[in-house]
């Protein structure tokens, strides 16, 4: 373990920018490699496409929608998933209802928005209901079997059962789309072009606003995870807790209060997410086993109990589920499923996880 | 580990070698079981075919599917999500191989080339799922399971070459040999019976060889088994390999009996149907496997005519099995066997108090 203790101190020895440096001066190919796939990268987006392209890849259009949905899904799965490590990495509780939260935010978002007509105000709505309903289970159930991993984990896995059949008791098998507000509605300008006319005029990609606004709140929201957890009283002891729960107990924190916090607002936010996955797509019958699916891989892709895992792990399900929608349709699944085998053979705490 | 450490108690304590006792104590010792196979070996004689084959048939074939697991997580405490999917692997490689009423896809090989190959494909993506696994511990192997679960399911879903996608395969047939028919109902529910039984004993046997105590051991102390120097990742990965086989063997069966395959068979509710037949039966023991899958069979085949016969709504099927499988985990981890054993111990001792 003296390699893996290495790492840690060094990550914690410097600053973020040190540590870049020292990987590149390591590993020089390697950085080279990164690079020059970054530039690439950024030349096929930015730039207007050589005439061979076009048979490689199809259309350039379809390839930067793909990119770009699978970035602002990315968003989405980040939303879900910021929630689901954050409890599995503080309390060791796989969450297996955190399906249902998430389609029970997308539910409450649905009502709201349907007597209110405020898609703002759906967001709060949804964010206190999931957060209720995640501190109750905390209370009055797992408070109960602390440390006993796996029966919690059946516990969570019995209440998305009695969850999803009470939904389907309340809302039915239709499925529900809410409505974007009309100051996000309709396409913005990207300032990538996706093709040029024959008189040489450039034609700009236009993307749907609300995914881009979404994707910027996501953002904002992860930024404001990190600065709590990195800059604050409560995100220290969070930290700790993570590392090594028992001790913070030990040196008296309110651990039971802090895990209390935690799962109401990871709970919150898979509601939140909700609203968005119901702005986006839809929400209906199977969509909490489908983000439930999507958080686990996120996890195991970006590491158990990492922030910044979850958001790595978040963006390269996102893309690859949607490039392969595109590329490889009857086989799409496949190619989300090899990421998360090649994770797992390499690292098989995640990318960004410790062991 | 805690729920598979308490209710594993009672494997470790039947270590008793069964040579030490003489015959008669044995059938003693072993009567229930021996007289449930009785009944079940002359039940052809009373029952009609709809008990045979959708009750009794079914409870088998989920039952061996559920022994696969309940054998990973009771002996080697690895929760493994993943065996209806190896199952499903099986079936659809029954009706990919051999014959179905999609001759575009379907191979139509002969039973004897189509079925040990499905069953080997399966037995080999069971093990490249435990070997996924085999390398994380605990509470994470439920995640990565359930992650190679759902993918399989979305493929199936989605992938209409091989597949067939959303509709699946229909009319699989199960194969004439010697003569006999074999989807016929009586010779399909022994068959059933035989592979049930077969699995059963085989379980019961690997639990006390010495790899299965070697398992048990990696189970407890995974650190001191390595220690002494097992190589408790191969010990993993050949547990997963043999559960593979029993499930295969169930995958295959299933589709015997159904004559279909879809995406559903192995989905996320399939799935999760049958981890809560290996809970609510109990994991401590093989024979809760079966236990609670005649427990499922029965809720599923009865208990929305009972719910409307009651006045209640019949579709509120799913909360019911959610609340039982609730109220099973947070008051006997150990499931039903582990009630009916404390219940008969408790029986027992006040019997003995009486006596004296």
């Amino acid at each position: 373990m003296a390699t893996a203790f290495d790492g840690e101190r060094a990550v914690r020895g410097g600053s973020r920018g040190d540590v870049l440096v020292r990987w590149i001066g390591g590993h020089p190919a390697a950085a080279l490699i990164t690079g020059l796939a970054v530039v690439g990268v950024l030349w096929l987006i930015l730039a207007p496409w050589p005439a061979g392209f076009e048979d490689l890849f199809g259309r350039k259009r379809l390839l930067i929608t793909a990119l770009f949905n699978g970035i602002t899904l990315g968003g989405l799965y980040f939303l879900v998933a910021s929630g689901f490590t954050l409890i599995f990495g503080l309390m060791r509780n796989v969450n297996l209802a955190h399906g249902s939260l998430y389609l029970f935010g997308g539910y409450m978002g649905y009502e709201t928005v349907d007597w209110t007509g405020s898609w703002l105000l759906s967001y709060v709505v949804a964010f206190i209901c999931c957060a209720i309903i995640g501190a109750a289970m905390q209370v009055l159930i797992f408070r109960r079997m602390e440390g006993q991993d796996l029966r919690q984990t059946l516990t969570t896995l019995g209440l998305s059962i009695v969850f999803a059949d009470l939904m389907v008791w309340v809302w039915g098998g239709n499925a529900f789309q809410i409505t974007t507000p009309d100051y996000l509605m309709g396409p913005t300008p990207v300032p990538i072009v996706v093709a040029v006319k024959s008189s040489g005029e450039a034609v700009f990609l236009a993307y749907p606003r609300v995914r881009l606004a979404i994707f910027a709140a996501a953002v904002l929201i992860g930024i404001g995870m990190w600065l709590v957890l990195n800059r604050t009283r409560i995100g220290v002891m969070i930290r700790a807790g993570v590392d090594d729960r028992d001790m913070l107990s030990v040196l008296g924190y309110p651990v039971q209060l802090v895990f209390v916090l935690v799962f109401a607002f990871g709970a919150g936010l898979a509601g939140m997410a909700g609203i968005v996955g119901g702005t986006f797509q839809s929400i209906s019958l199977g969509e909490d086993s489908h983000f439930l699916l999507a958080s686990l891989q996120v996890v195991i892709v970006g590491g158990m109990g990492s922030i910044p895992g979850a958001a790595l792990g978040a963006l390269i399900i996102g893309l690859s589920e949607q490039i392969g929608l595109v590329y490889f349709q009857n086989y799409a699944t496949v190619l989300t499923f090899l990421i998360m085998v090649i994770v797992l053979a390499l690292r098989p705490q995640g990318l960004l996880g410790k062991r | 580990m805690t729920l598979a450490q308490t209710t594993a108690t009672g494997p470790i304590d039947e270590r008793g070698m069964p040579g030490r006792h003489l015959p008669p104590r044995w059938i003693a010792q072993h009567s229930s079981i021996l007289l449930l196979g009785l009944v079940l070996l002359l039940l052809p004689a009373v029952a009609g075919n709809f008990v045979l084959d959708q009750i009794v048939g079914w409870t088998l074939i989920l039952g061996m599917i559920a022994l696969s697991l309940m054998f990973l997580a009771g002996y080697g405490g690895m929760v493994s999500l993943v065996q209806m999917t190896v199952a499903g692997v099986a079936g659809y490689m029954v009706a990919v191989l051999g014959a179905s009423s999609l001759p575009t896809i379907s191979l139509f090989w002969p039973w004897w080339v189509a079925t040990p190959l499905a069953i080997g494909i399966a037995v080999v993506f069971g093990t490249f799922a435990g070997a996924l696994s085999a390398r994380t511990e605990g509470i994470y192997t439920i995640m990565i399971t359930l992650a190679i679960a759902a993918a399989f399911f979305y493929l199936t879903l989605q992938n209409w070459s091989i597949f067939n996608g959303f509709n699946g395969f229909t009319s699989i047939p199960a194969p004439i040999v010697f003569g006999i028919n074999w989807k016929a109902p009586i010779p399909l529910y022994y068959l059933i019976l035989f592979c049930a039984a077969l699995s059963y004993a085989a379980v019961v046997y690997v639990s006390r060889a010495p790899f299965g105590l070697a398992l048990q051991g990696v189970r407890d102390d995974p650190r001191r088994m390595e220690a002494i120097g097992y190589n408790i990742t191969a010990h993993r990965i050949a547990a997963y390999a043999f559960a593979a086989l029993i499930a295969a063997v169930g995958g295959v069966l299933l589709v015997w009996l159904n004559n279909q395959i879809s995406p559903g068979t192995a989905g996320i509710e399939a799935t999760i149907d049958l981890l809560v037949i290996a809970v609510v039966g109990g994991l401590g023991h093989p024979i809760g496997a079966f236990v609670g899958a005649f427990i499922y069979v029965i809720l599923r085949t009865f208990a929305l005519d009972a719910l409307v016969a009651v006045g209640l709504d019949g579709r509120r099927f799913q909360t019911i099995i959610g609340l039982g499988f609730l109220v099973i985990v947070l008051f006997s981890p150990d499931g039903v066997v582990g009630l009916w054993r404390r219940w008969t111990a408790r029986i027992s001792s006040a019997d003995g108090g009486s006596h004296r």
